[in-house]
C-alpha cells in the first residue's frame, strides 16, 4: 500500500524573532517572500506523490498569505487533505484569513502562549489578549472552523491560577485544539543569555501535570504529550511525525522521512533559493529505538502486535512491567505511558528502549 | 688492573629527596654532564620512563644507570646511580635499593627545607651506615633560605652540612660539585670477587624477549654468562643467558658481574614471583652459606575491589592485571564476585598511592573503565570457635554473634608541619582516633608530630584531610606498627531496600553511627533522581541507623518535535543510552560510578 504522505512547508519569515525561538527564520521582506514562494512552487513540483496533509510552518507562514494559493496548486493535494497554517494573532486580519480560506486552508494554529498580559509580555510577543481573542473570532468569520492554540507552561513564577486564566480563555474562544509547551531555554537565543529564572522541575512538572488534566476536564483530550485536542481534531499531519509515517519537507531547515531516509535542507534561505540541498540525518531509519521514542508520545502508545513487527515483544512486555505503575499503563492490547509517564519520558522510554 | 683498584673507582650512590625537590631533575643533569646520553636521546625525566611517572613527578620502580665520569683528580670512574621510589607505599623497595649504595645524595628544597618523607628515608640509609652527601637544590629561587636549610639539616638529620653543595639542577648550576663530591665523600665499595656469590636483588622487570631482568648488586663474588644461578629465598634456579650494566636508553652485555658493581641477570625467567626485591641471587655450584640480611616479603597493606564497568570486560582486565603483575610483584589479585558490581578482583596494594597508581595504569594502558570499591584494611579476628581469621573483605565480615574479639592494624605516622598548623593536626588526628605520641620542634617553625593511628581512618583520605588543613604544607609517613584489639562492624548499604554488597565496609563500632549518616548523604547527592523514590539506608546488624531519601524523578522530557525534525531527540535518546552504560544497575537502582568513589571522600573540611 503507499499510504498518503505529508508536506510541511517552511516559511522562515518574522517581523521580529521572540526570544525563546531558535528556529531558522529571517527578517521578512516583500520581495524577499515572493521570490521565496516561487522556489518553494519550483521545489514542490518536483514531488510526485499525493499530499493528505499540509503545514505550513515557521517563522510566520502567514506572511507568505497572498502566495498559498499558487503554492498549494504546485502540489497534488487529496480533497479531504488537512491543510494548516501557523500565524501569530496580530496578523490573523480577515484580509488575510480570506486569502488562506480561499486558497483552500482548512486549519489555523495560533501562537497564542498566554493569556497573561505579564507573561506574553515576559515572552516578547507582539500580540495583546485581545488580538488572541480577534484572531479566533476572525478565523471562524472567514470559515475556519478546526483552530488550533499554542499556550505555553514552566514561565517564571507561573502560578496554577494563571495557567488556568489562560487555558479557560482560550477554550472559550472556540478553538478545537491546543498545544501546551514547557518553555526549554535553548541556546543561542536572547533567553540562553538573560536566563530568566524558571520553575525547578518540581514545580514544571507540577504544572504540567495541572495542566493537562485542567484541558481535559475542559473537553480537549490528551493524544500527545503536548498536544490536546476535542475529539476527531487531532492534528493529521503532526500525527504522521510521531507514527513514524512519511512526510516531505519544503524549504531551509525543513526535514522530512521519505523513502527509506531521512534528511533535511540547508538552514540558509538563500541557497535554497538557488536549489534544495538536502542532507541526509540518518539513511537507515525506522529502527525500533526510533519507532519507540516517537510512538510513546501518544496516548496511544505501543501495541503488542506493533513490537512484533520489530522481534521486541517479550523484551517490550518484560521491561514495561519493571516500570512504575504510575508511569506506564499496561493493558491487554499494549503499553502507553500515563501523564506522569510524560512527563519523565526520555527516562521511561530508555528504560524499554535500552 | 688489579683487582683492588677497579673497586676503587665505582662508585654506588642513589639520590634521596621528597617528591619535586628535583630528584629527577639533578638525575637528568647528571646523565648530561657524564654524557651518558647523547643529546638527541635526552628527554625530560629520562629515569622515570613510566607516562605516570612523568606526570605526576615520582618515582614507582627502582631503576639503575651506569655512567662514567672523568673526574678533576684525573682518573675516570663508574657511576652507578640507583633511582629509588620516594613513596612510603614502597618503602621495602626503597630499602633494598638503598641496600645497593653505599652513599645517598640528599637533595632538599632550598625554599621547603626537609619533609617528612626525605627524613624517613634520610634516616633509613643512615640505619644502612650510607653516607651521606647533603645537596640544596633550588637555590636560583627567590625564596631560596640555604643558610636555614642548612641549619636544619645539621639539627634534625645530625649530619654536617655547613659545606653542601648550592645547587640549581633546573639552570644546571654547581653540578659539576656535586659529582666531585660524589667521589670524594662516597666510599668505594668493598666485596672480594673470589668469594662465592651473593647478589642482591633490588628490582626486576618482565621484557617480553629475555624474560626477566633481574637488577642486582653484587656484594660478594662474581657471575658469568652459563653461570647456574639460584634464589636463596624462593629457590629457583636459572641458567644465565646474559650479564651486563644498565646503559642509560638500554641494557649493555658483559663478560660478567664482579663484587661491588650493579648490573643485570637475564635467565629465561618466566615470573616475576621468582625474582623478589630482596632476594639473593647466588650459583648453583658454589653456593653461599648465607644470603645477605632484611628478606622479607611484602604483604599488601590495602586491598580493594577492581570490577570492569562493563561486564564483558573481565577478561581484558585479568589480562591486564596479569601484565601489570609481570613487572610488580606486590601486587596481588583474585577473582571475587559481588552481586552489585558482577564478576571482578580483590586486590592487594602495598598502600593507598600503589593503589591508585595500579587503578590509574589499568584505565590507561589497558583502556579499561573501572569501578573500585572502597579501600580495606586487614583485620583479624578470633571467633568463639577458637579459629583467627584475618579478613581484607567485608563481604567475608563474620556475624558479630561469631566474633570474639577483633583487632585492626595500627601504624606510627609522623607528620610534619609548620607549627601554625599543630591545632588542625592535631584535631584531625583525634578525629581519626589517634593516639598522640609526641612533638619534636624541627626548627623554629616546624614540628614533627608523632602518632600511632589505625590504618583503616588513613587510608580514605587522611592526606587530603591533612593537606586541606594545612594548606598543603604538612607531609607525612607512616610505618606499620602491629594489630590492636579493637570494636569494629560491618556498615552495610542498602539501596530501595536491597543490600548493595559492594557498598559494605568495617568501621570501627563508634564512628559507624556518623559515617552512615555522611554516606547517606553522599549517596544521595551522588544519586540521579530515579523514575520512583530510593531510599538510601545504611545498616549495623540489621538495624538501620541511618537513611536518605533520594525523591523520584519529576521532569526529563523534550516537550516540542517539531516540523518533524527528530534529530535532537534522536541525540538525546543517544546520550541517555549511552550514559546508562556508565551506570550500574544495583537491583533496581542505577548508581553512576562517581557515587561509589565519592563515599570515600568523607571530609567534612576537604
Amino acid at each position: 500500500m503507499t499510504h498518503k504522505v505529508g508536506l510541511y512547508i517552511h516559511v522562515p519569515f518574522c517581523l521580529s524573532k521572540c526570544p525563546y525561538c531558535d528556529f531558522y527564520s529571517v527578517r521578512y521582506s516583500r520581495e524577499e517572500a515572493e521570490r521565496y514562494a516561487d522556489a518553494l512552487i519550483r521545489n514542490i513540483k518536483h514531488y510526485e506523490r499525493e499530499f493528505d496533509s499540509v503545514y505550513f510552518g515557521g517563522g510566520t507562514p502567514i506572511l507568505l498569505h497572498e502566495h498559498i494559493a499558487e503554492i498549494l496548486k504546485a502540489a497534488d493535494i487529496t480533497e479531504d487533505a488537512e491543510i494548516t497554517v501557523e500565524a501569530n494573532p496580530c496578523l490573523a486580519i480577515p484580509e488575510f484569513l480570506d486569502d488562506l480560506r480561499r486558497a483552500g486552508v482548512n486549519r489555523m494554529s495560533f501562537g497564542v502562549q498566554s493569556m497573561n498580559a505579564d507573561e506574553l509580555l515576559f515572552l516578547g510577543r507582539r500580540h495583546s489578549m485581545k488580538q488572541a481573542e480577534n484572531a479566533v473570532r476572525n478565523s471562524h468569520d472567514a470559515g475556519f472552523e478546526n483552530i488550533s492554540a499554542d499556550m505555553m507552561i514552566g514561565l517564571p513564577g507561573q502560578t496554577e491560577d494563571k495557567i488556568k486564566h489562560t487555558a479557560e480563555a482560550i477554550a472559550e474562544l472556540g478553538v478545537t485544539h491546543i498545544s501546551a509547551y514547557i518553555l526549554k531555554i535553548e541556546e543561542n537565543t536572547p533567553f540562553a543569555q538573560s536566563r530568566p529564572e524558571l520553575p525547578d522541575d518540581d514545580r514544571t512538572a507540577d504544572l504540567y501535570l495541572y495542566t493537562a488534566e485542567l484541558l481535559e476536564k475542559l473537553g480537549f483530550m490528551q493524544y500527545e504529550i503536548s498536544n490536546f485536542a476535542k475529539p476527531g481534531y487531532e492534528c493529521k499531519h503532526n500525527l504522521k511525525y510521531w507514527r513514524c509515517e512519511e512526510y516531505l519537507g519544503v524549504g531551509p531547515a525543513a526535514h522530512s522521512y521519505f523513502d527509506g531516509k531521512r534528511f533535511c535542507v540547508a538552514q540558509n534561505i538563500n541557497a535554497f533559493m538557488n536549489h534544495q540541498n538536502e542532507v541526509i540525518t540518518d539513511d537507515a531509519p525506522g529502527g525500533w529505538d526510533e519507532y519507540a521514542m516517537l510512538k510513546f508520545r501518544l496516548t496511544e502508545g505501543i501495541t503488542y502486535e506493533e513490537a512484533k513487527r520489530f522481534g521486541k515483544r517479550d523484551e517490550f512486555i518484560r521491561k514495561a512491567e519493571k516500570l512504575p505503575r504510575s508511569l506506564v499503563n499496561i493493558t491487554d492490547r499494549g503499553v502507553n505511558l500515563t501523564k506522569e509517564g510524560f512527563i519523565v519520558s526520555n527516562s521511561v522510554i530508555s528504560e524499554l528502549v535500552f | 688492573m688489579s683487582d683492588k683498584s677497579y673497586l676503587d673507582e665505582i662508585r654506588n650512590f642513589c639520590i634521596i629527596a621528597h617528591i619535586d625537590h628535583g630528584k629527577s631533575t639533578l638525575a637528568d643533569r647528571i646523565l648530561e654532564q657524564t654524557s651518558t646520553v647523547a643529546q638527541r636521546d635526552m628527554e625530560e625525566q629520562l629515569l622515570d620512563n613510566m607516562e605516570l611517572e612523568r606526570e605526576r613527578g615520582i618515582t614507582i620502580k627502582a631503576r639503575a644507570v651506569r655512567l662514567n665520569y672523568k673526574s678533576d683528580d684525573g682518573n675516570t670512574y663508574v657511576f652507578n646511580l640507583i633511582d629509588t621510589p620516594g613513596h612510603v607505599d614502597f618503602n621495602y623497595e626503597v630499602s633494598r635499593s638503598l641496600n645497593a649504595c653505599e652513599g645517598a645524595i640528599l637533595i632538599v628544597d632550598a625554599s621547603q627545607g626537609i619533609e617528612a618523607q626525605t627524613l624517613a628515608n634520610t634516616y633509613l640509609a643512615i640505619e644502612q651506615d650510607l653516607e651521606v652527601v647533603p645537596v640544596i637544590n633550588k637555590i636560583d629561587l627567590p625564596s631560596a633560605h640555604p643558610d636555614e636549610v642548612k641549619t636544619e639539616i645539621e639539627d634534625v638529620i645530625g649530619i654536617p652540612a655547613e659545606d653542601a653543595p648550592l645547587i640549581s639542577a633546573k639552570m644546571g648550576i654547581n653540578i659539576k660539585e656535586v659529582m666531585e663530591r660524589i667521589v670524594t665523600d662516597i666510599p668505594a665499595p668493598k666485596g672480594d670477587p673470589d668469594a662465592p656469590l651473593k647478589a642482591l636483588i633490588f628490582d626486576s622487570y618482565y621484557d617480553s624477549y629475555k624474560g626477566v631482568i633481574v637488577y642486582v648488586r653484587v656484594k660478594e663474588g662474581s657471575l658469568k654468562v652459563g653461570d647456574r644461578i639460584k634464589m636463596m629465598a624462593t629457590g629457583a634456579e636459572f641458567q644465565t643467558v646474559e650479564v651486563g650494566y644498565m646503559g642509560a636508553t638500554n641494557l649493555v652485555p658483559a663478560d660478567e658481574l664482579r663484587a661491588g658493581e650493579v648490573g643485570y641477570i637475564a635467565a629465561s625467567i618466566k615470573s616475576i614471583g621468582d625474582t623478589k626485591v630482596g632476594d639473593t641471587v647466588t650459583k648453583c655450584d658454589a653456593p653461599a652459606d648465607e644470603p645477605l640480611a632484611g628478606y622479607r616479603s611484602v604483604n599488601p597493606m590495602v586491598f580493594s575491589g577492581v570490577y570492569p564497568a562493563d561486564g564483558s570486560k573481565y577478561g581484558d582486565l585479568r589480562d591486564a592485571l596479569e601484565k601489570l603483575r609481570l613487572n610488580d610483584a606486590s601486587l596481588t589479585f583474585e577473582p571475587e564476585t559481588s552481586i552489585a558490581l558482577g564478576f571482578g578482583f580483590r586486590c592487594g596494594f602495598l598502600g593507598l598511592l600503589h593503589m591508585e597508581i595500579i587503578q590509574e595504569r589499568l584505565e590507561r594502558e589497558y583502556n579499561l573503565d573501572l569501578i573500585t570499591t572502597a579501600p580495606s584494611v586487614v583485620y583479624k579476628i578470633d571467633k568463639m570457635n577458637g579459629e583467627t581469621i584475618t579478613i581484607d573483605n567485608p563481604m567475608n565480615f563474620p556475624d558479630p554473634s561469631e566474633i570474639k574479639q577483633a583487632y585492626e592494624p595500627m601504624v606510627e605516622a609522623h607528620v610534619y608541619a609548620p607549627s601554625d598548623y599543630v591545632g588542625n593536626i592535631m584535631e584531625l588526628c583525634q578525629q581519626r582516633r589517634g593516639v598522640f605520641k609526641d612533638m619534636k620542634y624541627l626548627d623554629k617553625t616546624r614540628v614533627d608530630l608523632h602518632y600511632d593511628l589505625p590504618l583503616n581512618e588513613i587510608v580514605y583520605d587522611f592526606f587530603d584531610a591533612l593537606k586541606s588543613r594545612t594548606r598543603g604544607y604538612a607531609s607525612y609517613d607512616y610505618e606499620f606498627k602491629g594489630f590492636v584489639p579493637s570494636k569494629l562492624v560491618k556498615l552495610d548499604i542498602l539501596l530501595n531496600g536491597d543490600v548493595v554488597d559492594a557498598l559494605s565496609f568495617i568501621v570501627f563500632a563508634d564512628s559507624a553511627y556518623p559515617r552512615a549518616r555522611k554516606i547517606t548523604e553522599r549517596l544521595k547527592e551522588h544519586i540521579p533522581r530515579q523514575m520512583f523514590e530510593v531510599p538510601v539506608q545504611a545498616a549495623v546488624g540489621g538495624k538501620i541507623i541511618a537513611r536518605e531519601t533520594i525523591k523520584a524523578m519529576r521532569k526529563d522530557v523534550l516537550a516540542k518535535c517539531y516540523g518533524g525534525d527528530i534529530t535532537r531527540k534522536k541525540k538525546l535518546l543517544e546520550k541517555q543510552k549511552e550514559g546508562k552504560k556508565r551506570m550500574r544497575q544495583l537491583g533496581t537502582v542505577e548508581v553512576p560510578q562517581e557515587a561509589f568513589m565519592a563515599v570515600l571522600k568523607l571530609d567534612d573540611d576537604a
